[in-house]
């Protein structure tokens, strides 16, 4: 998992059924500080992220386990949001 | 398997319910000199690590959810171990 920042949000209309009615959110990983930076990359919302907000997203084939037992298509996805962080 | 090294911790009330009473650190790779090797990353704990350890860490998601008995838990990378030493030819 790693730490990011919600920086926008993305709408589909032509999409896998099973993507119907999720949030495809844009996220920033964090640096020192808390500020976004480098390239954004596209996860799926499983938690009622949104924008601004500090979350941690999971990778990989676990990035479907949120949705089960739907089959949903994700290669990242949002699994929390974070309340604090001691670095 | 890979090193780290614990350098934070993350707080979260609104999360997916798999990680419920998860201990969830952040953890700075590092090659076996103890050098940064990478991006941090968070993982789940398994093993009580705390601030400043270098830890051993599984990046299979199947093994990660098992540390904390929650097999098919949505996470991809949990501390398995607490090193005490490092060895190199």
């Amino acid at each position: 998992m790693r730490l990011a920042r919600v920086v926008g949000n993305v709408v589909a209309t032509v999409k896998n059924p099973a993507l119907d009615g999720k949030k495809i959110l844009i996220c920033k990983h964090v640096g020192a500080g808390g500020r976004p930076e480098g390239r954004a990359f596209l996860a799926l919302d499983s938690i009622g992220a949104g924008w601004g907000e500090l979350v941690y997203y999971v990778r990989g084939k676990e990035a479907a386990f949120p949705f089960l037992p739907d089959e949903v298509p994700s290669d990242a996805t949002i699994v929390a949001i974070v309340d604090s962080w001691e670095a | 398997m890979i090193l780290a090294r614990v350098v934070g911790r993350v707080v979260a009330t609104q999360k997916d319910r798999s990680h419920a009473g998860a201990k969830i650190l952040q953890l700075q790779p590092i090659d076996p000199e103890g050098r940064d090797a990478g991006e941090p990353f968070l993982a789940f704990d398994g093993v009580d690590a705390g601030p400043g350890d270098r830890v051993l860490v599984t990046l299979d998601g199947w093994s990660a959810s098992w540390t904390i008995r929650r097999p098919g838990a949505a996470v991809d990378a949990a501390v398995i171990g607490v090193v005490d030493t490092v060895e190199l030819a």
